[in-house]
Formats: C-alpha cells, sequence, structure tokens
C-alpha cells in the first residue's frame, strides 16, 4: 500500500455533486436528515515490482458527534472493500449487506483496467459505501468509520488486529456442520416465504438483465448503421441542384436523430444497466442471509435435540439453549426488519430506474420529431413558393 | 399533358394470382399473372361510369412491352419495370419472388410503370402501347411482327464496350456521368437504409421481451404488480408497431429504386446517342478515305501508303481501263456516302433535339417526384416518433404507479 513506483492520474476524476447523490438515494431518510456523505472518485493506479492496483479517493463529509473531524480524504483500494464487507457480514449475519462490484468481469466485454472497467467500479463503489451510510444500523459500525477515517497504516494495522485465522475457519466449520443439519425444518413461514420470491426474484432479474444488455447492444449497433446514412445524402446532393437542399435537409436530421440515439445509448449505460446488475449481485446476498439465518436456526435446533436426548447437565443446557433462543429471535428479527427495508427500497430503485428509461426514450422520441417537423416545415414552405410561381403566367 | 392517355384512361393493375403453366420447353412453370383493367374517363355531364375492360398480363410482357418501347424511341428515357427479384432486402424480407409482401409490391410498381408511361407525352400515343392494354390474344405476334428486335443494335447489350468518339458532345457526357453517380449513390443509399431498417427492427422486438418477464415477475409482487404487468403490455405494443413502420418505409425505398432504374434508362439515352455519334464519325471517316483513293487514282500520286500502292508498284501498274473502272466505282461510293452522311447527320440532330427535350422533362419530373419522396420519408418518421412518445409516455405511467 505504502511503496508507490509510479503513480497515475485518471481523466475521470470528477467528482460527484450532492444533489445526483440525493437522487441516487431516495431512501427513508429525508436527504435533509442526513449527516453522513461520501463520495468515491479519483482513481489512481500504482505500480510497484510485485503488482498494479488502483486506488480511490474516498472523501466523507459529516456532522456526527462520533466523528472526530467533519471532512476525511482517504485512499482505497479494492481489497479494503472485500475487507469492509467481510466485516460487516461477520458482524450482522443476518443483515443484507449492499453488494461490491465483482473482482473481474468474465464476459471479456471490457479489460481489467480499462477506463470503462474502472469507472463502473468507481460509481459501484461509491454506491456501496452510501448504501452502507443510509442503513440504519450499518451506519454506526466501527470498522466503516475507521474504513473512513483511517490514515493507510492505521487501517493495515487496525485489519491485522480481528480475530484470527484459525477462529474464521473455526466459524466456517461450525456453519459448514449446522448447515448439514438443516435449520429449516423449524423455519418460519415468513423465511420460506422470503426464500420463495428469491428464487423467482433471481430468475426475473437475471433475464432482465440480460434483456438490458440486448437492448444495449442493439441501439449499438442502430447507431453505427445510422452513422452511415446521413452523409450519403450529402454525398448525393452534391450531384443534384434543385433537390440539394431537401437532401442536406434530411442528412441533417439524420445526423441529429444519430445523436440522440448515442444519448439514449448512454443513459442505458449510466442508469438502468449498473441497478440491474446491482440487484442481480443482490439475490445472491439474500440468498446467503436467508442460508445464515438458517444455520442459527440449525444451531438451536441442533441443541434443543441434544437436550432431549441429556439426562444430566439440564440446566447448562438450558442457559445455553436460552442464549441460542435469543440469538435466533435477533436474528429473525434483524432480518424481517432489514427485508422490509430492502424491499421498500428496491421497489424504489426499479420504479426511478424505469422511469427514468421511459424519459431517456421520451426525450429521445422528442427530439428526432421536432428535428423532422423543422424539416418538413422548410420544405412545405418552399413548395407553397413553387405553387406560387408556377400559377404566374 | 393534354392529349396523353392517362387523362382518357383509367389504369390499373388491380389483382395478382399465381399461375401453372408450360413454358417453351414444355416444362411445367409457376408465375404470377397480373390483371389490368381500364375504363375510359367519362365527362362529369354524362354520368355514367364507363364499363371495365380487363385483361392478364404477366412480367415478361410487360418486359417484352418496354424492351419494344426503348427500341422503339431510343431518344426517350424510358420509365423503369420494378425489379425482377427481390434486391437491397433486410432479414425480415424474403428474398422470394413468390413471397406475397413482394408480389404486392410489384404489383404497385408496375402499375406505377403503365402510369408513367400513359402519361409521357410520345409514348402514350404509341399504338403497341395501347393494344397492351387493350387486346388480350395476338398482342405477342404484333409486337414481334414490327420487327423491332432487328432495329435493337447489339453492340449496345454490351454494356462496358466504350466506342471511341472524337467529339463527344459534352452534355451527354456530362449526363452519363450523372446517371453513373446517381445510381451509385442509390444503391448505396438503399444498402445502407436495409441495414439501418434491420437494425432498427432489432431494437424494437428486444423490448418485447419486457413483456413476459415483467408479467411473470408481477406474479410475485404485491404493489409493483399492476404497475408491472400494464407496462409490459406496452412494451409489447411498441416491439409490434415497428412492423408496419417498417412495411411503409418500404414503398419509400421502392420510389428510390424507380429512379435507381431510371439512371439505366438516362444511362441507355446517352449511350445511345454515343453509338449514333460514332457510326456518324465512322462513315465520315470512310467517305473521306474513299474521296482520298479517288483523288490518289486519278492524278496517279500516292500520298499516303497503302498495301495495294505497293503491291501495284511490285506487281506492275494497272491499265488506264482498270483505273477508270475503279474511279468510276469510287465515285458512285462516294455519292452514295454523301448521301447517307447527311442523312446521318440530320438523324443524329434530330435524336439530340428531341432526347434533350424529353431529358428536360425528365429532370423536371425527377426533381419533383424525389423532393415528394423525401418529404414522404420525413412524415413517416415523425409518425413513427409520435408514436414512440405514445408508447413510453404510457409506459413511464404505469412505471411511476410501481
Amino acid at each position: 500500500d505504502t511503496s508507490l513506483a509510479e503513480v497515475n492520474s485518471f481523466s475521470s476524476s470528477m467528482p460527484i455533486s450532492p444533489s445526483s447523490m440525493i437522487n441516487q438515494y431516495k431512501f427513508e431518510d429525508e436527504p435533509e436528515l442526513r449527516d453522513l456523505f461520501i463520495t468515491v472518485d479519483d482513481p489512481e493506479s500504482h505500480i510497484t515490482a510485485i503488482e498494479t492496483f488502483i486506488t480511490y479517493r474516498v472523501v466523507t463529509k459529516t456532522s456526527r458527534g462520533e466523528f472526530d473531524s467533519s471532512e476525511y480524504e482517504v485512499r482505497r483500494r479494492y481489497q479494503d472493500f472485500l475487507w469492509l464487507k467481510s466485516k460487516l457480514e461477520e458482524a450482522h449475519p443476518t443483515l443484507i449487506i449492499p453488494p461490491l462490484p465483482e473482482k473481474f468481469i468474465m464476459k471479456g466485454m471490457v479489460e481489467r483496467f480499462s477506463d470503462e472497467f474502472i469507472e463502473t467500479r468507481r460509481k459501484a463503489l461509491h454506491k456501496f459505501l452510501n448504501r452502507i451510510a443510509d442503513h440504519p444500523t450499518l451506519t454506526f459500525n466501527e470498522d466503516f468509520k475507521i474504513f473512513l477515517t483511517a490514515q493507510a497504516w492505521e487501517l493495515s494495522s487496525h485489519k491485522k488486529q480481528g480475530p484470527g485465522l484459525l477462529s474464521r475457519m473455526g466459524q466456517t466449520v461450525r456453519a459448514v456442520a449446522s448447515s448439514v443439519r438443516g435449520g429449516v425444518k423449524n423455519r418460519p413461514e415468513m423465511f420460506t416465504e422470503m426464500n420463495d420470491y428469491m428464487e423467482t426474484f433471481s430468475q426475473k432479474i437475471n433475464v432482465l438483465d440480460k434483456i438490458a444488455h440486448r437492448i444495449y447492444k442493439e441501439e449499438r449497433e442502430y447507431f453505427n448503421e445510422m452513422k452511415e446514412y446521413g452523409p450519403i445524402h450529402t454525398l448525393w446532393s452534391a450531384s443534384e441542384e434543385d433537390i440539394a437542399d431537401s437532401l442536406k435537409g434530411v442528412a441533417s436530421c439524420i445526423d441529429k436523430c444519430c445523436k440522440a440515439t448515442e444519448k439514449r445509448m448512454a443513459g442505458l449505460l449510466e442508469n438502468l444497466l449498473p441497478i440491474l446488475h446491482e440487484y442481480v449481485l443482490y439475490t445472491e446476498i439474500l440468498m446467503g442471509v436467508l442460508k445464515r439465518r438458517d444455520q442459527i436456526q440449525g444451531e438451536l435446533d441442533s441443541k434443543v435435540d441434544a437436550l432431549a436426548n441429556k439426562k444430566t447437565e439440564k440446566d447448562l443446557f438450558s442457559e445455553e439453549i436460552g442464549k441460542l433462543e435469543d440469538k435466533v429471535e435477533c436474528a429473525n428479527n434483524a432480518l424481517k426488519a432489514d427485508w422490509d427495508r430492502w424491499k421498500q427500497n428496491m421497489q424504489c430503485d426499479m420504479r426511478s430506474t424505469f422511469t427514468n428509461v421511459a424519459d431517456s426514450n421520451l426525450h429521445y422520441y422528442e427530439e428526432c420529431l421536432a428535428t423532422w417537423e423543422s424539416f418538413l416545415a422548410s420544405q412545405t414552405v418552399d413548395l407553397h413558393v413553387e405553387e406560387d410561381s408556377e400559377d404566374r403566367p | 399533358m393534354e392529349d396523353c392517355l392517362a387523362r382518357k384512361m383509367e389504369i390499373t393493375v388491380s389483382e395478382a394470382e399465381k399461375r401453372t403453366g408450360r413454358n417453351a420447353v414444355n416444362m411445367q412453370e409457376t408465375y404470377t399473372a397480373y390483371l389490368i383493367e381500364t375504363r375510359a374517363v367519362e365527362s362529369q355531364s354524362e354520368g355514367q361510369c364507363a364499363p371495365v375492360d380487363s385483361l392478364w398480363r404477366r412480367y415478361s410482357e410487360f418486359e417484352l412491352l418496354r424492351n419494344y418501347l426503348s427500341v422503339t424511341y431510343p431518344h426517350i428515357v424510358v420509365p423503369p419495370l420494378p425489379e425482377k427479384r427481390a434486391d437491397f432486402v433486410w432479414h425480415k424480407l424474403s428474398a422470394d419472388n413468390m413471397d406475397p409482401d413482394f408480389v404486392e409490391r410489384r404489383r404497385i410498381g408496375l402499375e406505377n410503370f403503365l402510369l408513367r408511361v400513359a402519361s409521357h407525352p410520345v409514348l402514350c400515343q404509341d399504338k403497341i402501347f395501347y393494344s397492351f392494354l387493350t387486346q388480350e390474344g395476338g398482342w405477342k405476334e404484333m409486337v414481334n411482327e414490327t420487327g423491332f428486335q432487328l432495329k435493337a443494335d447489339s453492340r449496345l447489350k454490351a454494356l462496358n464496350a466504350t466506342f471511341r468518339v472524337k467529339n463527344p458532345d459534352k452534355r451527354f457526357t456530362e449526363l452519363k456521368h450523372y446517371s453513373d453517380e446517381l445510381q451509385s449513390v442509390i444503391s448505396h443509399l438503399l444498402r445502407v437504409r436495409a441495414r439501418v431498417a434491420d437494425r432498427l427492427y432489432g431494437v424494437y422486438k428486444v423490448h418485447g421481451n419486457y413483456g413476459r418477464v415483467f408479467s411473470e415477475w408481477s406474479a410475485i409482487e404485491k404493489e409493483m404488480g399492476d404497475g408491472l404487468q400494464s407496462a409490459g403490455h406496452h412494451m409489447d405494443v411498441y416491439a409490434a408497431s415497428i412492423d408496419d413502420i417498417l412495411e411503409e418505409e418500404e414503398h419509400y425505398a421502392d420510389q428510390l429504386k424507380e429512379y435507381l432504374f431510371y439512371a439505366e434508362a438516362l444511362r441507355a439515352v446517352c449511350r445511345k446517342h454515343e453509338l449514333m455519334q460514332y457510326d456518324l464519325e465512322m462513315a465520315a471517316q470512310d467517305l473521306t478515305s474513299k474521296k482520298q483513293q479517288c483523288e490518289e487514282l486519278a492524278t496517279g500520286t500516292v500520298r499516303t501508303f497503302s498495301l495495294k500502292g505497293m503491291t501495284s508498284k511490285l506487281f506492275g501498274q494497272e491499265t488506264p481501263e482498270q483505273r477508270e473502272a475503279k474511279i468510276k466505282v469510287l465515285e458512285e461510293q462516294i455519292q452514295e456516302g454523301e448521301e447517307q452522311l447527311k442523312s446521318k447527320n440530320l438523324e443524329s440532330r434530330d435524336f439530340v433535339k428531341s432526347a434533350w427535350t424529353d431529358i428536360e422533362r425528365f429532370k423536371e419530373q425527377k426533381n419533383h417526384d424525389l423532393k415528394e419522396a423525401l418529404i414522404s420519408y420525413a412524415v413517416m418518421q415523425i409518425s413513427m416518433c409520435k408514436k414512440g412518445i405514445q408508447v413510453w409516455t404510457n409506459a413511464k405511467e404505469c412505471f411511476s404507479k410501481m
């Protein structure tokens, strides 16, 4: 993190305006109530002897008392985000932790360090942190605070302090063990419903993601052909006299529509595609959360089963069971609340995203309409002039 | 325009029918026959509607008619026929001649051809054309009896053959150049238009996929369900709307195609003039050399090298009688040649004059038609945009209720 052989700055280092942030996150918290504003920008590539990686600038502005300062600026790399996510999952196993952009894109559409890839990732990371900031529980997480405020060396040392590798392994073993026993048996109806919902939702959102990509691809191919279409009319006008103006007019209209198509395409890329992708990632997260709840339940169930076979040490067991029952109740409540919150956000996101898509298409058609109408007006004026001159003897 | 047939007679190609029959080598073939209906236009005061005459013709007969007109009126830019085979197709359109959409568009094209001929000041007066419209049987024989095939110069068939003309008419050279450019640019435009249509089709149809997914998704949503479902319906409407839009655009493409083929007709007139000029120059050249030969024989001087001159030097001179005979023959030929040259010159001047009149007429027609076509294209685009606005306004309303 500290040895930098070379630092390159990318041109896409525009900070995000607060107003665009507000548009993105219409959660239950009104913008005026927010006291934590985070931006992720200014990707820089770092080349060392061992590796090349990118850091992003994370700027935090806050009025909260728990923060020593009102403004922080740190640089974080993708690894640090991964660390944060795993800490949050650890601390809150049945809360819905927002998705991180993937490690790398398999589709081969975009290279690992291309500008497009970095920009897409930057936007997703920005979203990730803001979603956490808007979460009623996660926003007060200590590791989150450290992530936002600690200098590079502080973060490194803090990371090393966490539960050791062995204890994490122990957790995994226990998790696997309890998953074998299920926890599905006594699962409350509500969570089975959630599971069924997620299975269908996951299917549909994946198909939607594919459709959106198809639409983008088709629009781009259309744009590519349109680019050639207008200029032919201009070429033609060069060998004509009387109709040269009409031909040039058509050429100009087509070119304007072409630009409008480009704008529409860009809108898809900026708006619909990232959201759908985020929700594709969310489905995995939600399935994981439901599974972890089942595991916690499973722990309780197995202890209850074990108690039934015990004759001695019943008291000790009862105490343990009591603790586990609390754990299960907490987990269930946390999940239920977070689920409701997630569903509301999802509805809100989908509504605004698809409304944006509709708006984008409306702008496109309105712009094209205006272009062609103005051309038509110019032509019919000419016709009237011609007709008038023909009438004269 | 006052006397042209189109004013006196209503002409339509109203139907197309699939037929099977036996061809020249007695093999079974399938072809399409077109019904030509004609009716005399009565003046208003008569009040009665004249009876409709009709007869069936197939494409090959139209071709025969056009060939006849091209040969008989070489100075006229003869209206073109619609294409024989479907060209510039994009994926949805079939390239099959039997496809009903293609047949329908060809029917319209053939009607347009007849109307063009009927409204041409010179062509509409042709008797063979009139019989084509009114006389079912024996028309083919009538055309062949005109012997027009004999008049057709086979040299014109060699499309790329160039005739080295020493003094080309600048106007015709420019016109030929223009017709080449027109052909090139329109065919390029049609090719790209077909690709654009293909892509546009793709964009619209992919949106149709939304419909089913939204519907299935709405089944698991409580509050979002209605909005999703109805939005999906609008996406289906959007996807379906492209079919009519592109069908209309196909008619626009046909209008351009007509002028693509008209360019060929224009070029044909230039070529015929070129050939005429070439023949004229050849005849003049021939006459000059004969005159020279005559002079040499008469005066005994050899000005230019000739094999005859050499052989006569080697093998002895001719007798004075032989020489006299030769001179007499040459003088006759020269006389003939001069008359021929005179009439050829006249022919050429007449050709140029009447060709140029028709070319001016054609130019005006072309400018008018193309301008209208471009305007109709704009109207189509406007209609498409308005439909798009309507659908997406509806969809937006549904989305906002999600």
